[in-house]
Formats: structure tokens, sequence, C-alpha cells
């Protein structure tokens, strides 16, 4: 039954990406509607799908990479989507909804097995922990989408060769001001994933920081997050350099999640 | 009369740098080129054209060739030999010359093609001619059919467009820079017809404030009340560049005005601000190296042009229809031209009365009623005889040498008479 709802989830989301591919190339606003409706049914099954694991897992399904990496694509969705009510970015699902598949894929590929929960992990922060942290790097992901666009629309704007992007991606105001409202919610979240594992950390293994490399580079990432925010509201960094601080910071949030898992051990290493 | 007789002799952006244009131009005494043209024998009408892509002298002389030179030397100060200023000059004789004209004047020959401004810079000219009693027959008409040719063109093409689609695609690209434009404050520097054509599209937009500068601080106020803008001295060009978001430059400054030094260390105060600067300005305004710089945008008139060419090809298909409407006058131009002859107007002058003639006996001979042939020969040689005696003393007096000047308004008045030319 899970499995089922699953496969036709990814379905739907890949179905999704190919609307937006079509709509990138013809511009064609029947298309994005379409794809935008497709996308949303993807999200309303995507969640129904997150509802009938929690029953067949016993426990928050959060504990290993397809969990993870599911939990991870729906945030970024339903992230996209909320984006979507409140002001309109052209062109921002064809970027945002390969990434969805993406991850979708690894969700795919990644054992299904339901593991018994270590007692360490059985706490009330499990869900508030990691929920909290991976919707945090739906955020950030976002940030990540907005700021790949920018760096397209700025070369072509600065080196005056009109291709593909210049008359499709929105204006580049837009695109900064879609950085910062991502980082607006994603760093929030991150700081509070990441005082709630601390606080987590004290209960489960009786102090707040022990410097394990998951710990480690979250804190990296934090600092990467602080510094780019810190200089925005200080000195205004913005436009490239605010760009290229998302992607940097968006690949320290996967090194994160998932870098670390599988290149350094530590406490962390049998969570997803 | 013939057209070799007419000559244009110039140097415009395509054939010469800025810094032999510039030298050129007389932009300080406009009066100089009258004052030393109108002595040069031989240079019997004129006009003396100076913009800031081009210098051109437009003459009517019997003797062109020895005319010219005189001209040449004058241009150039004798700063180099005739055979060395030759590799910057063009130099357009008869038909040609005439079709140069059209061309300049309906702005197919501009830098931007289709600009509106060259239409403008050629009337002044024109009627500096005139002031200084430099025109004549030939090149008042000459002038008048330019602008008529210029204006026809400009109705019947569609070739003024890709001006004004310059200023759009500067609206394009602020909007792709800023999104919204309400909060942007836009600064123009200079004037020109361009310049305050996009400036007016960025009104429209909804810019919340034009500021104007200018080297003159009374020209600025002048163009800030078009826009209800703020005028300021050209000297606060660089603080001001502290709130501005968009400027437009188009000064006639021969020196770059705004180095990439000079908005570095703005940037900061901006808080790195988008700055999306427009040059418009030959030669130009801006530092190239401005376009380097972190968040600022530079963008020459190339660049613009880039964007446009989008609908490249429906401009060269107007470009051409333009082409041809510039061949089908100049034509037009050489029948008045070669009509100014003595001959063809005493045979034009003969044909007409002739025709007159021919109407009357038509209208009238039915009425008579029965005549015989013979009659009616006779009152036709009568009728001949009566035309061509009351045609006599014009025509003797059209055949008397006279010096050149004279004859031609010897020629005009007559034509006038009898209403040979009756398109104007």
């Amino acid at each position: 039954m899970g499995y089922l709802l699953f496969q036709i989830t990814l379905f739907a989301y890949v179905l999704a990406t190919g609307g937006y591919v079509v709509y990138f190339w013809s511009q064609r606003n029947d298309v994005r509607t379409t794809a935008r409706g497709i996308l949303i049914g993807a999200g309303v099954l995507h969640t129904l799908y997150l509802i009938v694991r929690y029953f067949e897992a016993g426990h928050t399904p959060l504990t290993n990479h397809h969990e993870a990496a599911s939990f991870f694509a729906w945030s970024v969705t339903w992230g996209y989507l909320s984006f979507h009510w409140r002001y309109n970015v052209r062109n921002f699902g064809s970027f945002v909804s390969p990434l969805i598949t993406g991850l979708m894929l690894i969700a795919t590929f990644s054992s299904r097995e339901i593991i018994p929960l270590p007692p360490a992990l059985k706490s009330a922060w499990l869900p508030v922990h990691a929920s909290i942290a991976i919707m945090a790097n739906g955020f950030l992901a976002l940030a990540f989408c907005g700021g790949i666009m920018y760096l397209l629309q700025e070369r072509e704007l600065k080196s005056k060769r009109f291709g593909l992007f210049y008359t499709r991606l929105p204006s580049l105001e837009s695109l900064d001001q879609l950085n910062s409202h991502c980082l607006a919610i994603g760093f929030p979240l991150l700081t509070l994933g990441i005082i709630t594992g601390s606080v987590w950390a004290k209960q489960a293994w009786g102090a707040y920081w022990q410097w394990d490399p998951k710990e480690t580079w979250s804190l990296i990432t934090w600092f990467l997050y602080a510094a780019l925010l810190h200089q925005r509201f200080t000195v205004g960094w913005r436009g490239r350099r605010a760009a290229i601080m998302a992607i940097v910071g968006f690949s320290a949030a996967l090194f994160t999640l998932w870098g670390v898992t599988y290149l350094l051990e530590g406490l962390h290493s049998y969570v997803g | 009369m013939s057209a070799e007789k007419i000559m244009i002799l110039g140097v415009n952006h395509k054939t010469a740098p800025v810094e032999i244009r510039e030298r050129l131009s007389f932009s300080s005494d406009p009066g100089t080129p009258y004052r030393e043209l109108k002595v040069i024998p031989g240079c019997e009408e004129f006009c003396f054209l100076s913009t800031c892509n081009r210098v051109e002298v437009i003459f009517v002389s019997p003797t062109p060739e020895e005319t010219e030179k005189k001209i040449r030397d004058f241009l150039f100060d004798n700063s180099m030999s005739y055979d060395e200023a030759g590799q910057y000059v063009y130099l357009h004789q008869g038909e040609a010359a005439i079709q140069h004209l059209f061309r300049v004047g309906a702005s197919l020959d501009s830098m931007i093609v289709g600009e509106p401004q060259i239409l403008g810079q050629l009337k002044q000219a024109y009627r500096d001619a005139s002031e200084q009693n430099a025109g004549g027959m030939i090149l008042n008409r000459l002038m008048h059919k330019a602008f008529s040719v210029a204006k026809r063109i400009r109705t019947e093409t569609e070739i003024g467009s890709s001006a004004v689609s310059i200023s759009y695609a500067a609206v394009e690209l602020a909007k792709k820079i800023f999104g919204n434009l309400k909060n942007k404050i836009a600064m123009l520097v200079g004037a020109g017809e361009m310049a305050e054509l996009a400036a007016q599209h960025l009104m429209n937009q909804g810019i919340a404030e034009v500021v104007v500068a200018n080297r003159t601080f009374e020209r600025a106020v002048n163009l800030a009340r078009c826009f209800n803008g703020k005028p300021v001295a050209l000297e606060e060009l660089i603080p001001q560049l502290e709130h501005v978001d968009i400027m437009i430059s188009s000064t006639g400054s021969p020196d770059v005005i705004l180095h990439s030094k000079d908005v570095k260390p703005l940037m900061r105060q901006r808080r790195n601000r988008p700055l999306f600067l427009i040059d418009i300005a030959v030669p130009r305004d801006l530092d190239p190296k401005l376009n380097d710089l972190e968040n600022v945008y530079l963008y020459g008139i190339d660049d613009l042009n880039n964007v446009v060419d989008i609908n490249k090809a429906e401009r060269d298909k107007e470009a051409v229809h333009a082409e041809r409407i510039v061949s089908e006058e100049t034509l037009k131009f050489m029948l008045w031209l070669g009509s100014m002859e003595v001959t063809p107007t005493i045979v034009a002058i003969r044909e007409k009365a002739d025709a007159i003639r021919k109407a009357e006996l038509e209208k009238t001979l039915p009425n008579i009623g029965s005549l015989s042939d013979k009659e009616i020969k006779a009152i036709e040689k009568m009728t001949s005889a009566m035309m061509n005696k009351i045609l006599h003393s014009p025509i003797v007096y059209l055949k008397k040498e006279d010096s050149h000047k004279d004859k031609k308004v010897k020629l005009a008045s007559i034509r006038k008479f009898f209403n040979l030319d009756n398109s104007n």
C-alpha cells in the first residue's frame, strides 16, 4: 500500500517536472497551469504517503535515507508551493521541480526497509528535531535554486549576450528577494534544528554538544548562512555574492545531511 | 543645370575617428565656417552641417573640383595634405551627392538608423545657411526636398521605430535588473533626443524621480521641468549617484565623465544596490571598466542595439523600403535639375503654350460650324503665329548670355511665371 502510493507520487513528480521543462521551452501558460496542478497533486499524495508510512513504521518516518530524502522532497515541494501563493517568480518551478524529482529518486534507490528504532532515538524530540532540520534544508534548497537562477540571469545581463534565460528568468531584484525570503525562513529553522538537536543530545547522550561530525558540520553550515545574513543586513551584500553564498551554504547543508553520514563516522551515523 | 555642380564633402562616424571629427566641427564658433567658406571662389551656395557624428559641407559650384580642394584645406586648417585628409573624408558629386543628402536627412546614414535628431540638425544647418545668405536656388530646393523625403520615409516606413525601440530596450533591461521601477530614481546627464526619449519611457513606467544634470545649469533647469525633475550641476554627478539607480548619459564631452574608480567606493554607500548605466554618448561618457564592478550594469548604444536585434529582420526590410524612396526622390530631383537648363525650359514653355492652343482650338472649332480644311489650316497657322510672337521675347531673354548666377535666377523666375514645376 505504502510502496504503491510512493510510486504514484514519484510518477506525479516526474510528470510535473516534465511539464515545467516543457513550459520553460514553450512559455505556454496552459502548460504551466497543468504542471502546477500536477505538482500540487503530487504534494498531496506525498503527504498521504508520509502518513501511511508513519503507521507502517510505528514511529515518525525520519530515520533512514529513504525517509529523509522523501521528507526533504516533501519540504521543498510545500515550501515552493507556499511561495507560489505569496508571490510569483517566473520559471522558478522549472528549476525546483527537477531538484524535487532528484530527491525522490534518491529516496527510490535507498533501502525502504523499516528498522526498529534504537532506544536512543525513542523520544518526542525525534519528530521535532528531524522534521525542523529537514524543513530548514527545504528552504535552503529553494534559496539554492534562486541562486542558480540569479547567476544565470546576471551572466547574460553582464555579458550582454541574450540567450535562453534573459527573457525567461525574472528580474535580478526579485531573485535576490527570493534569496532573502528563503533564508529568512530557512535560517531560523536551521537554528531551531540545531537547538532542538542539542537539547535532545543532552537527553539521549548526556551532553549538549559533543563535536561529532554532524554537529560540527551543521555548525559550519549555520555560520555560512549567518555570515551571509549578517553581511546582507550590515553592508548590503546582495545579488551575486548572496547567490554564490546560497549555493555554497546549500552544499554544506547537503554535506551535513548525507556527506557526513557516508564519509565520516560519528554518533549520528545511523541516522539519515 | 548640370548635377555635377552639386557636391558634398564630409566626414562621419564611419570614416573618421572622433578626434578628427571634433577638429572639423567648429562647435566653439559656428559663424566661422560661413565667413570662411563664403570667400572661397566658386562656392556659390553652401550649407555647413555639424553634429556629433558628422561634419559636412554641401555646396554648389561651377568649378566643383577646385572649390572642393579649397574647402578641404579650410576644414583641415592645412594641418594635413589634401591626400592625407582624403583617407578621412567622403566626397559625393551629382546624383550621388543628392542621394547621400536624402539618406542623411532620413537618418539612414546615422549611427543609429532612424534616430530622429538628425533631421532637426539638418534643418538648423539650413536655417543658419539662409541667415548667412549662403543659400541659393539649387540648395534651397535640394534641402527642402531632403526634408520632405525624410518626412515621407518617416510616415511610410517604420524606420524610426528602431530608435524608439532602443529606449524601449533600456526600459526592458531596467525591468530585468530592478523588477519594479516604481521607487527608482533616474538621472539624465547631458541632453539629446534619444536620452530624453529613454527618460520619458522610464517616466511612463512610474519611476519615482528624474534628476537632470547638465554642464549649463540653466539647461538642466529647463529639462528638469519637462520631467518634473530635480536639476543639479554636473559637478554633483558623483555624489548624486549615491541615490540614483539608473543613469542615462549623453553629454558632448570628449572625455570620459565617470570612471570606475569613482563608482567603486560609492557601491558600499549604496549598500550594493544595483546601478544601471546607459551610455548613449559618442564619444563614450562612461568608463567601460564600470561593467566589471559588482552590481553595476553598463550598457552602450551597441549593447542596446543587441537587445533590439530580435526584430532586426523587420528593420532591414524597412530600410530597403526607405532606400527605394530615396532612389525615387533622387531621380525626381535629377529630372528637375535637368530641366534647369535653358533648352529644356524653352521646350517646356513651347509645349505648354502649344497644348493650351490645341485645347482651345478643339473647343472652338466645332462651334463655328462648317469650315473648309483650308480655313481650319489658316486658323491653326494664325494661333501658332500668335503663340510664337508672344513667346518670342521671353525666349530671347532666356537665351541671352548671362553670368552663371543670374542665369539660374532667370530660369527659376521664368519657370515660375509659366508654372512649369506645378509640383511646387
